[in-house]
């Protein structure tokens, strides 16, 4: 479903590489983590595949059910299934938090040549999963992410993939900031979104996470490479060792 | 009123001059209405203000102004449905008044019986050597209506001044007079086809503790000139919000004068400059606190496209016994070009000791970060620039609080977010 071959790219500013050739494939039904030392470039990753602007992909290519994605814009790709949730998701003041889900849900739903959902039907959806995330629905009435706690804005996340239905969902540090119980929440509601025809690429520090969303794959990610791939007990001896000797090894 | 001789009239002088001369006959109003329209030509003679003059400083007028259409009395204007349903509609049709409405608690007059009378020959003349938009129009007035509002009503339905162009040039006034503790809204359209050149002045005089909410939408077509000044006068305890967006237009030139001389009256200005193409659009503010214990807050949001230029120039006086007087004034604009301009220019001066007064203005463009975030839930990107740009304006709308007005308003702002970005 994703296969990624020898990516590098830079910022667009700076002219910086943090991918230097990278290669990751992610079969349909596959979740994959992804580990890896602060800064190796996880993030960057994340919003390279999304198509964020700031990053310049000089070499490689990322191919979405075979096509690459390159050459589109984020929306484009976005209204195709690729579903990034933030390590960092953004405050923006002025714009609602029900308005922007709705623009949300029925420009993806536009370009996939479906029905615009109609209000009652789009607001009963929203209350439903909203209740099984524990998001409280006037938290839904006010701007997008702001004033939203850490764990509050990484609940939203996942509710918009939940509305969204998206095929490969990028989850970057979705545990970050979630005390025990939202953990949990929120990894039952991936998991509930786990199926034979999505993927999921799970970012992560921390094996509770893996505990709750059992990965079938495990990468690890150094400067900008895939330094090693393994199953789930790769994390587990990760978790164990640390980074040093797989670092040690690739050096 | 340009205190420096200009040598050499511009077409647009010329032809208003011109226009006077074949329309002194026929424009409305006794002797003393007269001699007040020909002190008015003589300062228009002077020729229009260029950017040496320090209120016209950055809308150079003699430049700027180059649309003069004659006056064409055979042109039509239709009456549009009222902005906010349930309104009393008061249309001045290509210049001209209908019959005066009946609305409870208040009496409406054609302005034109009151030229033709004298009685309002006293507030017409320009009220500075600068003020441009007074001598043009008292040059020309025709038309407009008088509005008098009893002491102690409360006008439910909002009374709309529907100002309709269709071509030619049309120059109005509107007087209001709100009686002690009486409420209304207060519609002004500045509305029309054609590219019309517009001049309509309104004078308010707010009577202790009344309140009115007074919104002004100017949406012209692309071509029109609309030069406008709104004029109040605030009595002890009144309370005025003017609300206004302009939405059109080639060249505009809005003054908003208001003058609180009763004590703990309050002045709430909010305001949408929505600019695009190549046009220029001026709104300048004069406001004097004059009595103890008055508050005003001022905010103007702008969104500029193309190679649009807007101006706000914001003078707030607060006079020696103007004590614990509190004034907020924020500009705020947001560019959606490079070639977009927008000159903001605060001017306080205070002469009273004990006061809170301050002012801001930024700048800024879309956030290209906002925008990854609502291109990433795959909104494309027009639509998202249009939910960001809402975002930047809206609250200013929302703050009026009744939803249907809200949703009106906003709707002015999605229809032009659709032509113009
Ligand atoms: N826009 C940018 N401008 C400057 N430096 C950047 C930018 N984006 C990424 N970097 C740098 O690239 C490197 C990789 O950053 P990235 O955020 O991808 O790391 P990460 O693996 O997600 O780290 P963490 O585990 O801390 O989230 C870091 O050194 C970071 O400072
Ligand atoms: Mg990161």
């Amino acid at each position: 479903m994703l296969e990624i071959r020898n990516l590098h790219a830079r910022i667009a500013e700076s002219g910086v590489e943090i991918i230097r050739g990278l290669n990751l494939t992610v079969k349909a039904g596959e979740v994959a983590a992804i580990m890896g030392p602060n800064g190796s470039g996880k993030s960057t990753l994340s919003y390279v595949i999304a198509g964020r602007e700031d990053y310049e992909v000089t070499e490689g290519d990322i191919l979405y059910n075979g096509e690459s994605i390159l050459e589109m814009d984020p929306a484009e790709r976005a209204a195709k299934g690729v579903f990034l949730a933030f390590q960092y998701p953004m405050e923006i003041p002025g714009v609602a938090t029900m308005e922007f889900l709705k623009v949300a849900v029925n420009s993806q739903r536009k370009a996939r040549g479906e029905a615009e959902l109609k209000v009652p039907e789009f607001i009963r959806r929203v209350k439903e999963e909203a209740a099984s995330l524990g998001i409280d629905f006037a938290m839904l009435k006010r701007p997008l992410n702001v004033g939203f706690s850490g764990g509050e804005k990484k609940r939203a996340e996942i509710l918009q993939m939940k509305l969204l239905e998206p095929k490969l969902c990028v989850l970057d540090e979705t545990d970050s900031g979630l005390d025990i119980d939202a953990l949990k929440v929120v990894a039952d509601g991936v998991n509930a979104l786990r199926s034979p025809d999505r993927a999921m690429v799970v970012i992560t520090h921390y094996q509770r996470l893996l505990d709750l969303i059992v990965p079938d794959t495990v990468h690890v990610l150094y400067k900008g490479q895939v330094i090693k791939s393994g199953d789930k007990d790769l994390a587990l001896e990760l978790e164990r060792d640390g980074y040093a000797g797989l670092i040690g090894e690739a050096a | 009123m340009n205190i420096h001789s200009t040598p050499k009239l511009t077409a647009a002088e010329t032809a208003l001059i011109d226009a006077f001369g074949e329309r002194f006959s026929e424009l409305p109003g006794d002797a003393t209405v007269a001699v007040k329209r020909d002190d008015a030509v003589e300062a228009l003679k002077a020729g229009l203000p260029t950017r040496r003059v320090e209120a016209w400083h950055y809308t150079d007028l003699r430049r700027l102004l180059t649309n003069v259409p004659g006056y064409d009395s055979t042109l039509a204007a239709r009456a549009k449905p009222a902005l906010l349903a349930g309104s009393t509609v008061l249309p001045v049709l290509n210049g001209v008044s209908g019959a005066g409405a009946s609305i409870d608690g208040a009496t409406v007059t054609r302005l034109v019986d009151k030229l033709l009378d004298g009685s309002f020959a006293p507030a017409l003349g320009p009220r500075e050597p600068a003020d441009t938009v007074g001598a043009l129009n008292t040059a020309f007035v025709a038309d407009g209506y008088f509005i008098d509002i009893a002491a102690g009503a409360e006008i439910a339905a909002p009374i709309e001044i529907q100002n309709v162009q269709a071509g030619g040039q049309t120059h109005s006034r509107f007087p209001v007079r709100v009686g002690q503790g009486a409420k209304a809204t207060i519609v002004e359209r500045q509305t029309g086809a054609g590219n019309a050149l517009t001049s309509s002045i309104s004078h308010l005089t707010l009577g202790e503790d009344a309140e009115l909410l007074w919104i002004i939408v100017q949406d012209q077509p692309d071509g029109a000139t609309c030069l406008s000044q709104f004029n109040a006068e605030l009595a002890k305890g009144s309370r005025l919000t003017l609300f206004f967006m302009n939405a059109g237009s080639k060249l505009v030139r809005q003054e908003i004068r208001v003058r609180m001389p009763g004590e703990g009256a309050d002045f709430k200005l909010r305001g949408i400059n929505l600019l695009s193409g190549d046009t220029h659009c001026d709104v300048t503010m004069m406001l004097d606190h004059l009595a103890e214990n008055t508050t005003s807050t001022e905010i103007v949001r702008n969104v500029a496209n193309g190679a649009a230029k807007g101006v706000f120039q914001g003078q707030i006086k607060v006079a020696k016994d103007a004590q614990k007087t509190d004034a907020k004034m924020a500009c705020n604009t947001l560019l959606l070009s490079d070639e977009a301009e927008f000159s903001t220019k605060p001017e306080l001066e205070i002469f009273a000791d004990d006061v809170a007064c301050g002012h801001g203005a930024t700048v800024t463009e879309i956030d290209r970060n906002h925008l990854f975030y609502l291109m990433a839930r795959g909104i494309d990107e027009k639509t998202a620039r249009g939910l960001l740009v809402k975002a930047f304006v809206a609250e200013i709308i929302e703050e009026l609080e009744d939803e249907a007005t809200v949703e009106v308003l906003e709707g002015i702002l999605d229809d032009w977010f659709a032509e113009h970005v």
